[in-house]
């Protein structure tokens, strides 16, 4: 779950990283009002879940409230990365004389909490990696002792010189730690931290993604989930246990298990179609969560066909088809179907399916191929 | 032969009078594996009803189930608050292999379980795994038993739905599995495609691998180097989700493209320069496993 820049201040705040103050306006008024408030010159930036703000005009710089109303007012209802802009954070603009990058993120391979950090912020991290690699410290913390004070000292030492900012640095990089893991979060960075002409450091951006998983023992953090920032179909998902991803294209999916969910998407793709959609209806033949992922994928107006590709291991072939009869009599459904299961109690399946009128398929090529043909109508 | 699991398995499963862990201890037990002992606090000196009249005793830690009945190897499908915790238990009773089912446990209490597991030798497979299968011998987790069969075919795989297609179409051409290992689908999991063909390269029965990733990290880059260097037998790759959108999670927890790293076309291009023959669609891998054994 990623929460926006304005949450995952709140969340630094929280371990006491300098960040400076803010406010969230949804209104050009108000946003005026908050420049008006700070009297002097801001930042309106826009709170979406996308990288390249600044590029696409969505973070400005403000002289006066006029220019906070003006900015504000362009930038609320943008669309960035296929995101509308539903708030922007007004902010006292800051003078800076240096920016340093410091972020954290689950490293797989040494299976713990890593930091990386580099003198060079202010650009894209993964820029950095590619082209100047000797500009970047990385540091494993391990679970077991934490982050050490002297690991701190290290990751600070390679941003600064100055003893001075290296303290200041040696305590953020203790608290940025903190806040990650009292966050639950999977990946925080603070980018660019910037040192001030009066020599202070601050965060002035901020990132963070929540692990889903830790939801369930952090409410805090749970509220901060932002439904105006995800299709409302993925909302429906959620809330019905399934795990969806909308897409542009016109083959609806709907599949059991995640990697066949995937497979399904790119053997669409082979056969010439598009996939609409990512869909898992997980292990469970519950009519009701049928239902849940047909309505969920009929509400999207692109889609020209549903593909069922259902594998039968421990789920049995006769529940999904009762489920899938049982929905398709519920809510009335205008795309064409066609279903393709295999595995357990296949034959009692089939003949549910083909009962109710459904071309039913056992394999995985011919329903694609199929599904394909139809949404080309 | 096998990998991980065989005839000598003796389980202890934790969570044994849970819905999925009493649906699966049954599922199991008819398969043939021998189910030695249960786990629920709380509820030690019950016994658990299998098939045919069988029982199990249930104990209410891992230590006296251990103890008593000299298991050697636990499976978990304990809810994902507490799984854990279980996982803990179980590498701190002496078995030697923790099998963990459970899809939701927060990374970074795994990110502890294993360190923990490394500094006591104790092998995790998963979490957010199907658990593993060797035909004729013992099954572990929850992977569909009538779909496979006794032969010379490794099967190892990031998903569980995906590895049965894979292996439900091996099956049908008579290619039998020596064991089929689902490794799972989170960011830090115990045990690695590396571990699963190591294993594979020395077990004498088994004399090709099917692997099967997805996007997300660089385990299968990782995995490909390995097999340039280091195996002798023939290895077909397949990867899911060429069409799945950078920075969204598709489904498994660890399936994500960060940034640029992680792409399907990126591992498909590991894959193929070292020596992996890649199947475009799972129907593929069938025909490329018996041209490699040709």
């Amino acid at each position: 779950m990623d929460i926006h820049e304005y949450q995952a201040k709140e969340r630094f705040a929280l371990e006491g990283i300098p960040v400076p103050p803010g406010q969230v306006a949804t209104a050009p008024d108000q946003a005026e009002a908050i420049a008006t408030e700070y009297g002097c010159a801001v930042m309106v930036k826009a709170q979406v879940h996308s990288g390249g703000r600044g590029k696409a005009g969505g973070v400005k710089y403000c002289n006066d409230p006029g220019e906070a109303r003006e900015h504000a007012s362009n930038i609320l209802g943008m669309d960035i990365n296929g995101l509308t802009v539903e708030k922007v954070l007004v902010t006292p603009a800051e003078d800076i004389e240096a920016e340093a990058y410091v972020g954290v993120l689950i490293d797989r391979k040494h299976q713990a909490a890593t930091f990386m950090v580099s003198p060079d912020g202010g650009m894209d991290i993964e820029e950095v990696a590619a082209s100047t690699p000797d500009r970047i410290r990385k540091l494993s913390v391990d679970p077991r002792y934490g982050l050490m004070p002297h690991q701190a000292l290290w990751l600070a030492n390679f941003l600064y010189d100055d003893p001075a900012l290296i303290k200041q640095a040696t305590k953020v990089v203790a608290q940025l730690y903190d806040s990650f893991v009292n966050s639950g979060a999977s990946m925080t960075e603070i980018n660019p931290l910037i040192t001030t002409p009066a020599g202070e450091v601050k965060a002035i951006d901020a990132k963070m993604s929540i692990d889903e998983n830790e939801l369930f023992r952090r409410p805090d953090v749970a509220e901060m989930r932002d439904l105006s920032a995800e299709p409302s179909s993925e909302t429906k998902a959620r809330e019905a246990g399934l795990s969806y991803v909308k897409l542009d294209g016109s083959v609806g999916c709907c599949v059991n298990g995640a990697g066949l969910a995937m497979a399904t998407m790119d053997l669409v793709k082979y056969y010439g179609g598009e996939p609409a959609n990512f869909l898992d209806i997980g292990g469970s033949s519950n009519p009701d969560k049928v239902v849940s992922a047909l309505e969920i994928i009929t509400s999207d107006p692109n889609v020209k066909v549903i593909l069922f590709n259902i594998f039968g291991g421990i789920t049995r072939c006769d529940d999904v088809a009762n489920g899938i009869v049982e929905a398709t009599k519920r809510i009335d459904i205008k795309p064409p179907i066609v279903i393709r299961l295999t595995g357990t109690n296949e034959e009692l399946g089939l003949q549910i399916l083909e009962e109710a009128g459904f071309s039913a398929y056992t394999s995985m090529d011919d329903v694609v191929e199929k599904a394909v043909e139809l949404a080309k109508g | 032969m096998s990998i991980f699991i065989n005839n000598d398995t003796r389980l202890v499963v934790q969570g044994i009078t849970g819905r999925d862990g009493s649906f699966h201890t049954r599922q199991m037990m008819e398969y043939g594996t021998q189910v030695v002992a249960g786990v629920t606090p709380g509820k030690g000196g019950q016994t658990f009803e299998g098939p045919d009249g069988t029982s199990v005793p249930i104990f209410n830690a891992m230590d006296e189930a251990v103890a008593h009945t000299g298991a050697n190897t636990s499976v978990v499908y304990v809810p994902p608050a507490f799984a854990a915790n279980a996982i803990l238990e179980a590498v701190d009773s002496g078995v030697s292999l923790v099998v963990a089912i459970t899809e939701g446990v927060p990374v970074l209490d795994m990110a502890r379980a294993h360190a923990f597991a490394r500094d006591n030798c104790v092998r995790i497979l998963g979490p957010n795994c199907p658990g593993l299968l060797s035909p004729g011998q013992s099954k572990v987790g929850i992977l569909p038993a009538q779909i496979v069969t006794e032969g010379p075919i490794g099967v190892v795989s990031r998903s569980g739905t995906l590895t049965y297609e894979a292996v439900f179409q091996l099956t049908s051409v008579g290619l039998g599995q020596t064991t089929c290992v689902g490794i799972g689908g989170d960011p830090l999991i115990g045990t690695n495609f590396i571990d699963c063909l190591e294993a594979f390269e020395a077990d004498p029965e088994t004399s090709a691998v099917v692997m099967i990733g997805e996007i997300g990290g660089t385990d299968e880059q990782e995995a490909a180097e390995f097999v340039k260097a280091k195996m002798s037998k023939p290895v077909v790759g397949f990867i899911a989700g060429q069409t799945a959108p950078p920075g969204r999670q598709m489904g498994h927890a660890g399936a994500i493209i960060s940034g640029s790293a992680g792409t399907a076309e990126e591992k498909m291009k590991a894959f193929e320069d070292n020596g992996i023959a890649v199947a475009q669609r799972p129907a593929d891998i069938v025909g490329l496993i018996q041209d490699a054994l040709a």
